[in-house]
């Protein structure tokens, strides 16, 4: 039924069609996606076989009954034995709707023994992962939107990901059983994958489970589900999904570079490294709130700004401490320290805030520890 | 609207009137003025929607928009139309005089529009308008809101209390307001299910009104309900939310089955088949709704067994459902149809509310549900059970009972058109939501992947085409009202059948001062 | 609604009876849904919320048989600039057997700060069965500026923990309440 109605539709408004349009829900690639595909689809007959049904014998009496054509009314007005079958007859079609749906169900709660676990925090916009190892330091970082404002406010194409593209994706090993533990940082956020059936809540203060096992490798995006405020639209998940080995070279070669991070806190750095560093810190996570060339938005103005003029610790204790109460968050917690030194000497040089001053990450360890 | 000996003149007529048909006329304009409104809303959404990118509006405003879009149309449009449709219709259904609290019921309509003119000026307010979405889960409706929330809390205090003031009235008139001879089992089914409705609302008005509460302590006075850093939690909030808002969802849509049960038998002029089971039916989706309220909720990490539970609950509401359809289109079955604009509006009101119907049993399927929840797809849903189901049954209302109303006969060829444009709006504008939502798209989103344009714009398109259809439907009742063929038989529909087509045409201002003598009304056994 | 007559006017009387339910269901909403909620909670372990007092240890033998992974992950909340971290992720430990971890805490601000930490047990049907004995979150945890501590917690794994589970996740999200403990000792 459906499918005949939107095949019109899509001829009519074919010239418009710059991707392919996608009518229905997408199997996915892992069993439980499949799974639930095939649950849905069955639903999905099982309706429209019922739908075609009563709708042949209403528009049969619309045809056929009509006081045009002189058709006289009959005053029957009840009978017991009809009433009683179509009230039990679709209670044992939803009989045989339950079975298939319990079973998978059972399969999507199934989350023990998994082989990685990775804890997902939802933020104000964007998400947290992190690798939890029972060695050492887990890999933890921030996976933002990548799509650029130009493409979001129409001065640029729009790519093809557009708004479904971050800055760092989520890396998952192929074959394996990984289990996603889903909280949030601030409001409730949902964490939603279509393509390997994965959607759960995130709320602060609890935590959530979800697992999958990606069996093909490729790349899944997928987009925050829960309203969690202005740029709920602008969050969006990417998973890539590689091979086991590929996943054990990438999480040493992350946990190198945060080790590279570690010392580079440690040098002295150049004023274009920071300003250029700081640059890309801005735009990923000041530039929402605070506008491309500092003018504020959600947030204050940055260009001109008293904070950011201002005396260097108060400024990096807002930067870091964020301002409860207000939109501001607490980037300490989000950024390095290498992060906070860039991203603290470019509000203080960029937008014509032309201070002069320099901070290197040093300082800013100095400025955490008193 | 009736221009007749009794009413005082002026404005203080519709100030201090106690008269139930006077407030049902304020009723039923109040709530057109509030689904101009929210429609109005719904239009900034959809043109923002048109196309991928940021358009018209920033994010946070498109926030504000589809939140106010959603409170005004459930609490300011919907329900208060189904209210003044009660307040005509159920004194001369039963025939009595006037509600049983007339007084009550002056008060009960006249704090409405006060309690949305402050919803209203929220839009002005510093931070802007409540921008949570009419579901305001918390903390971003408490500790991440505008300080605007404060009066939205207050505002739905308000028609709150207007709610519950009005179903008192209703029940109590339904109780003790009945003719002699009007067994409960003999009264009109739009009585019925209005008298089951008032009952939900009475139930769960003030469980919404617990939960705002609740916010308004957390945000003011130091208590953690909703914060789990004082050992609340923000899923308590959904759960109290739900447990009323899924009634709600019946509180807006028994009445309308009420209507479709009056108009389906006049024009198929034949009685209503199953009235008994008609009644049961909605007294068993009554029931239901109270323990249903978590397949909301099936993605916030509930136990198994818990999800089993509401997933089973919610599916065994198919079964009345599925009664009450079969009962309408036996009742079309073998009858003499003709096919006047309310009973075009039904006949869509049943195609596109069984669509809906279909929709929401997939939903209710959990795992499945993982997949739909919190998509588009839940949006064409609850519209095409919203506005195909509450709103064309009270669009057919009107034009069924406003000839009786006014003395007039509306336009049929105009009414015929507007039904033709807004199912094929309505159908342009929800359809393709169905697709966007199963390839992934997620509600309340200002901006959207590119593989979703195509479909957006059809939608958008298609609300602009509905939207455009209601000012034709404006028309229509103002040029009737002022200007239509007078019509002066007591029965204007030959196949009309109950208590208010025994009286004068146009419906005196006061009618049934004497009891009448109950006639074997239609559908009775 | 019986004899009970609020009004001699029938109407009066049915309205009074439907406010009283009304008031009730509002009421209803306060003593009734939000303590059930709890209770239903601490039963179910919805949200892996676990019982907020010690627990007293009952002597019982250590189900050597098997071999529970603890996890424990630290979660820090809005605005909150503590460093928060367990000194160990993982533990293997046996059901009936007493564990110990500790959890570090530093607060890098110049001020004083109170926070609470809410403890979430994943799977949440586990949540009945991991017992504490000893717990940073059954108190506020205050810290002065620029100074660390250590936060411990004692706790057991349940031997009728079902079977089928194999691995337990402890979270503590830490939440700032600096705001709100000093406005109630600002009150009292």
């Amino acid at each position: 039924m459906g499918k005949r109605v939107s095949g019109a539709a899509v001829a009519f408004f074919a010239p418009l069609a710059a991707a392919e349009n996608q009518l229905n829900m997408s199997p996915g690639v892992t069993e439980i996606g499949a799974d639930i595909f095939q649950l849905h689809m069955l639903i999905m007959w099982i309706c429209v076989a019922i739908g075609v049904a009563v709708f042949a014998v209403m528009f049969y009496s619309i045809y056929a009954h009509r006081k045009s054509k002189g058709h006289q009314a009959a005053q029957f007005h009840e009978s017991t034995r009809v009433e009683v079958a179509w009230t039990v007859v679709p209670f044992l079609i939803l009989i045989a709707m339950a079975v298939p749906a319990t079973s998978t169900l059972l399969e999507v709660y199934d989350n023990d023994e998994a082989e990685l676990d990775i804890l997902i925090t939802g933020y104000q916009w964007k998400w947290k992962y992190e690798y939890l190892d029972e060695s050492g330091e887990p890999v933890a970082f921030f996976s933002n939107l990548a799509t650029s404002q130009e493409e979001i406010y129409n001065t640029e194409h729009k790519g093809d990901n557009y708004l479904l593209e971050v800055d760092e994706p989520l890396v998952i090993p192929t074959n394996t059983k990984v289990r996603f533990l889903v909280t949030a940082n601030d409001v409730i956020h949902s964490w939603w994958v279509p393509e390997i059936a994965v959607k759960r809540d995130a709320i602060p203060g609890f935590i959530n489970e979800a697992w999958t096992r990606v069996p093909e490798e490729g790349i899944y995006r997928g987009q925050c589900t829960e309203l969690c405020g202005a740029y709920h639209g602008f969050m969006p998940v990417e998973v890539h999904a590689v091979s086991p080995e590929d996943f054990d070279a990438w999480l040493l070669a992350k946990r190198g570079a945060a080790a590279a991070q570690t010392q580079l806190a440690m040098q002295t750095l150049s004023v274009d490294e920071l300003m250029d560093r700081g640059k890309a810190v801005y735009d990923s996570a000041c530039l929402a709130c605070h506008g491309a060339q500092g003018e504020g938005g959600i947030g204050n103005a940055i260009a001109g700004s008293t904070v950011v003029l201002g005396d260097l610790s108060s400024h990096m204790a807002v930067v870091a401490g964020g301002v409860s109460g207000t939109a501001m968050q607490a980037f300490g917690g989000q950024l390095n320290d290498v992060e906070l030194a860039a991203v603290l000497t470019y509000q203080r040089n960029a937008f014509g805030n032309n201070t002069g001053d320099v901070v290197q990450p040093g300082d800013v360890a100095g400025m955490k520890n008193g | 609207m009736a221009d007749h000996h009794g009413p005082a003149q002026g404005i203080s007529r519709w100030l201090f009137t106690t008269n139930h048909k006077d407030i049902g006329t304020m009723y039923l304009w109040f709530s057109f003025a509030m689904f101009l409104l929210g429609g109005f809303f719904a239009m900034v959404i959809r043109a923002e929607l048109f196309q991928p990118g940021m358009q018209l509006v920033e994010p946070g405003f498109f926030n504000q928009m589809t939140t106010l879009h959603g409170l005004v149309m459930v609490f300011g449009a919907i329900m208060p139309s189904f209210v003044g449709l009660a307040n005509w219709l159920i004194p001369m259904m039963i025939g009595a005089p006037d509600m049983a609290l007339p007084r009550m019921n002056n008060w009960s309509f006249w704090i409405l529009p006060p309690a949305f003119l402050m919803l209203a000026s929220t839009l002005f307010m510093e931070g802007g308008a409540p921008a949570f979405g009419w579901t305001f889960y918390a903390p971003l409706s408490t500790t991440y809101a505008a300080p605007s929330v404060t009066f939205f809390i207050f505002a739905i205090h308000i028609l709150g209390v207007s709610s519950i003031m009005g179903s008192i009235n209703i029940i109590a008139t339904v109780m003790n307001m009945r003719a002699p001879g009007m067994t409960y089992m003999k009264m009109p089914m739009f009585v019925w299910t209005w008298l089951i409705t008032a009952f939900l609302l009475v139930a769960v008005m003030p469980v919404l009104a617990g939960a705002v509460t609740m916010m308004l302590m957390d945000i003011h006075f130091g208590t953690s309900f909703f914060s789990a850093a004082g050992g609340g939690d923000p899923v308590l909030f959904q759960h109290i939310f739900w447990f009323f808002g899924h009634p709600e969802v019946y509180i807006i849509i028994l009445p309308a089955f009420g209507v479709v049960s009056q108009i389906i038998p006049a024009f198929s002029r034949k009685p209503l088949f199953g009235y008994a089971s008609m009644v049961y039916a909605t007294a068993s989706i009554a029931f239901l709704s109270f323990i249903v309220w978590a397949h909301h909720m099936y993605t916030v990490g509930m136990p198994i067994a818990g999800e089993l539970f509401f997933m089973y609950a919610t599916m065994l509401i198919a079964v009345p459902t599925g009664v009450k359809v079969f009962n309408w289109i036996s009742t079309m079955w073998r009858g003499a149809l003709s096919f006047e604009t309310p009973m075009l509006f039904c006949i869509g009101f049943l195609i596109l509310f069984t669509l809906g119907g279909f929709t929401g049993l997939m939903l209710s399927i959990a795992p499945a549900d993982f997949q739909y929840h919190d998509t588009y797809f839940v949006v064409a849903h609850f519209h095409y059970v919203m506005v195909a189901g509450a709103v064309f049954s009270m669009t057919a209302a009107v034009y069924y009972w406003l000839p009786k109303w006014c003395g007039r006969m509306y336009n049929e060829a105009m009414g015929k058109t507007h039904f033709w444009v807004s199912f094929i709006g309505f159908n342009i504008t929800f359809f393709p939501q169905h697709f966007v939502g199963l390839a992934g798209m997620p509600r309340r989103i200002p901006d959207y992947a590119l593989q979703f344009a195509d479909f957006n714009m059809m939608s958008s398109i298609g609300a602009f085409i509905y939207g455009a259809s209601q000012l034709l439907f404006l028309y229509n009742v103002v040029a009737t009202i002022v200007a239509g063929k007078p019509v002066s038989e007591e029965k204007v529909w030959d196949g009309a059948e109950g208590l208010e087509w025994t009286v004068a045409t146009p419906a005196p201002y006061h009618t049934f001062e004497e009891p009448p003598l109950v006639p074997k009304p239609a559908g009775t056994i | 609604m019986g004899s009970l007559r609020l009004s001699r006017v029938p109407a009066v009387d049915t309205a009074l009876k439907l406010s009283a339910v009304a008031a009730a269901m509002f009421a209803f909403v306060f003593v009734v849904m939000v303590p059930l909620y709890n209770v239903l909670c601490d039963a179910l372990g919805i949200n892996g919320k676990t019982v907020n007092q010690a627990y007293t240890s009952v002597p019982a033998l250590i189900d050597e048989s098997r071999e529970i992974t603890v996890q424990f992950v630290a979660v820090n909340n809005d605005g909150m600039p503590w460093g928060f971290a367990p000194d160990t992720r993982v533990m293997r430990v046996h059901p009936g057997a007493a564990n110990g971890v500790v959890f570090k805490a530093l607060n890098p601000t110049d001020n004083s700060m109170v926070a609470q930490a809410i403890p979430s047990v994943s799977p949440s049907r586990a949540a009945a069965y991991f017992h504490k004995t000893e717990c940073f979150c059954f108190e506020e945890q205050v810290l002065a500026g620029q100074s660390a501590a250590d936060m411990p917690l004692q706790f057991i794994v349940d031997q009728d923990l079902p079977r089928d589970i194999h691995t337990i996740t402890l979270s503590y999200t830490l939440f700032d309440v600096t705001d709100t403990a000093t406005d109630r000792l600002a009150s009292r």
